[in-house]
């Protein structure tokens, strides 16, 4: 910990060289036309930062080494040293003054100390844990067991005085602490903090923190934290009063590069009286982000109609089979969506009560298990109820509708009227980003599994016996009969295909819905739609229909709202068919009518 | 011409049906209002508004029995057309509240003035005027069903596509309705109602006149249909339910046929939507939901698809069946009931109570002869759909 002190020094002289010398790990593209521009406009520090490189770099040599130590031990007596050795013991004093400014003053002063007790003490401050006694001027902190600790040496405090008050904070000072706690943990071993530190330094902009973002750049090796790191000195230097103008200005593109709305924010924060060149650039800068962050906007909304088209995929997949193939029309498809989602919810408790250790494998149970319950309740429906009702469509719809009142209300009351916990095992949780685009876990398997759903259903359609079977009776049923195909055997076994998916979509479902009785009835009109639109007995049609109208209903969300969008996206399907009653891709020919 | 017109359209079933609803409009008001309470004739006030309720609820299924029983069209949609006729009675009666609201605003009503509208939207102008209300009552829900009817029947949507389609627009609509800057009120709907026509809803004889009103509503509309099915438009209408495709190469223009019955249906679910909200005293987007439409096909299917009679039956059995299961002991299992009931109906009385129960007599008094009741539609099912 000692030895804390020098070596956070020993980067201050390489950074003194190679001050304002361009960021160079993980050079993007823009970085690198802004190197070249810098190139063109400061051949010196370039130099010098070559010169400077190998020492930043790990596997020094050993001469390099004894020369940096050299050239700190110099800086440290010319310049910085004597002055921060005396303003640590100094800095501390202040805090007694009980005078914010004062408070402020001490904060920033600790913190450009780089003294070893300087986090300690500024992170004590901030939680209301640095106390001071007003008498003897003496600090200290009380640390978590209460014990209190000299603030200077971070040595248990043997003659603690009584009446000691805590050092008082305002908005300024807490300015102040997350400005010094950012610059402080720059230098963290933990690459996370040291990550978020640089983040917190991009947002506090605060030029005081220039300096260690610099020196903790130069020792950077993660390429993460080195772009963010570049970021915050960007940052830093374009709102940097007296930075040169043409670094304010290759500053900028960095910020070009981030390319968000906070380097937006950033830039229109950029005071009047700048000058015309920083102005303009920025203003320059500013539009570019915007021409960016459009299509990103765009690239996002594609991902988000994606995840939600592939969700009415999953939902629409089995309506698929059962009203495009079988002609039937299921208004308990809902509620056999519903049933897989509380096949997860069985699993997950009993593994809960059983076996906490197989939590993560819950879906992986519980798909085949859902696709097995949802299947066996399908089959018993078409045995029992629809099997009477083939060729009478809109009595069919009406008592499956009575069938998904009682299904719901069978739930109810097993499982309760309200929701129930499904949790998400840990391989689902978190996120990921793609440039500007972020990317839920769950989001994407769910895409996933939606495909896979699909193309192992097109594959049992297309290259398995009972595929052809569902085949020859959709096409026509009593040349199929007269083959030898047990009709009303296959018949039953689509239908609770068809229910047997609509309980996958379950699982799925239960990840990112409530899990109530109520689930099935919200899809139940859009995987109808979905269906007719793509067209009756097409599963491609499905796909892309399912996909189209996510998409279609993500990009009318940001202009109307989501209420108003879906309300447009309604009216425009039912316009649509109209204008084509069969849907996207309607099949053709004589069997149609039949 | 009318009067044996008249009379020759009321056969036995249609005849005992209307001088029923008849005898009901003139005879309850009157052992509510007239009989002391202590008799045992005497109708209790809250039973008023609740059978009124009943009859507006026959009338909305007579409607769609008129286009699904004999044009063979079924709407998932026409919740849509009654509860706008609600809406536009709702608006009238909250334009009549005036000064009384919460907020005392002589224009705007409550809701208005709590989301800081500053003057009443175009659309509620004119609301004020009973007659005004009256016209828009048939005007809005017949605009609705022509446009949307207009477009469906011409690119022939038909079967199942129009009953997804409809419940798409139901839906849509209760989307819209939701919404608090849609201006009607949003989630809580319109409400609080005071006077009508000067008269206050709450009142008793208020309310027995609604009681009456909505019985002579059911007998105008029950005539209308009557009227309607038995004339050649009907037979018509039976063709196309039966053969569409027949019916259009025989020459008639099958989308026109529907359009105008599936518009008339739509003023009659509109009309009883209008005669419903001052008895219940609220509409809220919740009519809209398109489970509520499809609990109204349940009923024609219960009472007796392609008999008017059996439809306004059925609407009348049913919420009987449902207000005394939902208030007692049985709630949790309602919805095991009328689910059931969908599926029995389906399967075992495709006829519905009257036609089962005319077949029954049919048979009993000739048991050689097929049962033949030109307006039943079951088993007449023709490829088409």
């Amino acid at each position: 910990m000692m030895d804390a002190a020098p070596r956070a020094s020993s980067f201050e002289t390489p950074r003194s060289l190679i001050l304002r010398s361009p960021p160079k790990a993980g050079v993007s593209k823009d970085e690198g036309t802004g190197l070249l521009r810098m190139r063109r406009l400061f051949p010196v520090p370039l130099i010098l930062r070559s010169a400077a490189k190998p020492r930043v770099s790990k596997d020094e040599g050993k001469g390099r080494t004894i020369f940096s130590v050299f050239i700190v031990l110099l800086a440290v007596f010319f310049s910085v040293a004597p002055v921060r050795a005396a303003s640590f013991e100094e800095a501390l004093a202040l805090f007694a003054n009980d005078s914010y400014s004062d408070t402020d003053k001490a904060v920033s002063d600790i913190a450009a100390s780089g003294h070893p007790q300087a986090q300690a003490i500024i992170e004590a401050l901030a939680d209301g844990r640095l106390l001071v006694h007003a008498e003897s001027k003496a600090v200290f902190i009380k640390d978590k067991d209460d014990k209190l600790l000299a603030a200077a040496t971070g040595e248990a405090a043997a003659d603690a005085p009584s009446g000691l008050n805590p050092v008082r904070v305002n908005n300024r000072v807490r300015r102040a602490i997350q400005a010094a706690l950012g610059s402080l943990t720059l230098l963290a071993p933990d690459p996370g903090r040291r990550f978020a530190a640089a983040a917190a330094v991009f947002r506090s902009r605060d030029t005081g923190a220039l300096e260690a973002v610099e020196q903790a750049l130069a020792k950077e090796v993660d390429p993460k934290v080195k772009r963010v790191m570049e970021e915050a000195r960007a940052a830093i230097l374009v709102m940097k009063p007296d930075a040169p103008e043409a670094d304010r200005i290759a500053a900028m593109d960095t910020l070009v590069a981030r390319g968000d709305q906070e380097s937006i924010a950033l830039l229109r924060s950029l005071p009047q009286n700048v000058p015309p060149a920083v102005h303009d650039a920025a203003v320059n800068a500013v539009a570019k982000i915007e021409r960016n962050l459009v299509a990103w906007d765009m690239g996002q909304n594609v991902v988000y109609g994606l995840s939600l088209g592939s969700v009415l995929l999953l939902a629409a997949i089995g309506l698929a089979i059962t009203f495009g193939v079988l002609g039937v029309i299921n208004m308990a498809h809902g509620e056999m969506v519903m049933i897989g989602a509380y096949v997860t919810f069985v699993v997950q408790e009993w593994i809960r009560v059983n076996n906490p250790g197989l939590f993560d494998w819950s879906l992986a149970i519980a798909i085949p298990l859902s696709f097995i319950v949802a299947g066996a309740v399908g089959v018993a429906i078409e045995r029992g109820i629809i099997r009477f009702l083939y060729g009478r469509p809109l009595e069919t719809l009406l008592a499956t509708w009575g069938l998904s009142l009682i299904l719901q209300q069978a739930v109810r009351t097993m499982f309760g009227p309200t929701n129930r916990e499904v949790g998400a095992p840990s391989w689902m949780a978190g996120s990921f980003e793609v440039g500007q685009l972020s990317i839920t876990y769950n989001r994407l398997y769910i895409f996933v599994f939606a495909l896979a759903v699909f193309a192992s259903l097109l594959f049992v359609l297309r290259f398995t016996r009972f595929g052809l079977e569902m085949r020859a009776v959709t096409q026509n049923r009593p040349m199929a009969a007269s083959m030898g195909i047990r009709t009303s055997r296959v018949d039953a076994l689509t239908f609770g295909l068809g229910s047997g998916i609509a309980g996958m979509a379950g699982v799925a479902l239960s990840q990112i819905d409530n899990v109530s009785p109520n689930l099935g009835q919200g899809y139940i009109i859009d995987s109808f739609l979905v269906v007719v639109f793509g067209g009756v007995g097409n599963l491609f049609g499905t796909l892309v229909g399912a996909l189209s109208l996510g998409i279609a209903n993500k990009f009318l969300e940001p202009y109307a709202g989501a209420v108003l969008g879906k309300i447009i996206l309604l009216v425009l399907i039912i316009l649509f068919i109209q204008k084509r009653p069969r849907g996207l891709f309607a099949l053709k020919g004589r069997a149609v009518e039949a | 011409m009318k009067r044996p017109f008249i009379l020759g359209m009321l056969d036995g079933r249609a005849g005992i049906f209307l001088a029923v609803v008849l005898g009901v409009a003139v005879l309850v008001p009157i052992l509510n209002l007239a009989v002391p309470p202590t008799s045992p004739f005497h109708v209790p006030d809250h039973q008023l508004p609740l059978w009124g309720k009943y009859l507006c609820y026959a009338l909305l299924a007579l409607s769609i029995d008129l286009i699904w029983g004999y044009a063979g069209i079924l709407s998932l949609g026409h919740g849509a057309f009654f509860a706008l006729g609600g809406y536009v009675m709702g608006m009238y009666l909250m334009r009549q509240i005036g000064t009384r609201g919460v907020y005392a605003h002589p224009v705007l009503p409550d809701f208005m003035v709590f989301l800081n509208w500053p003057e009443l939207p175009v659309y509620w102008y004119g609301f004020n005027w009973f007659a005004y209300a009256l016209l828009m009552i048939f005007l809005v829900p017949g605009a609705l069903a022509f446009v949307f009817g207009w477009f469906a029947f011409r690119s022939r949507v038909t079967g199942v596509y129009f009953s997804i389609i409809s419940q798409a627009m139901v839906f849509a609509l209760m989307l819209a309705f939701f919404r608090n800057n849609f201006g009607f009120g949003g989630n809580n709907g319109l409400t609080d109602f005071k006077d009508i026509l000067g008269f206050n809803v709450q009142a008793p004889t208020t309310r027995a006149v609604l009681f009456a009103s909505s019985a002579l509503a059911l007998a105008v509309g029950f005539l209308i249909c009557q009227w309607l099915v038995k004339s050649k438009f009907g037979k018509v209408l039976i063709s196309i339910r039966d053969a569409e495709s027949r019916a259009r190469f025989l020459g008639y223009r099958v989308e026109n046929y529907k359009l105008l019955a599936f518009v008339i249906s739509a003023c009659l679910a509109a009309v009883a939507g209008a005669l419903y909200v001052p008895q219940v005293g609220i509409i809220n987007p919740s009519e809209f939901a398109p489970a509520n439409s499809i609990e109204y096909v349940i009923w024609v299917a219960v009472g007796g698809r392609g008999t008017l009679v059996g439809a306004a039956l059925g609407g009348v059995v049913v919420n009987f069946a449902k207000t005394h299961f939902t208030t007692g002991a049985l709630a949790p299992y309602w919805l095991f009931a009328l689910g059931g009931l969908f599926i029995f109906v389906t399967l075992f009385m495709p006829k519905g109570i009257v036609g089962t129960l005319s077949d029954f007599f049919a048979w009993a008094r000739h048991p050689k002869r097929e049962s033949s009741n030109g307006a039943e539609p079951v088993g007449q099912r023709q490829a088409a759909e």
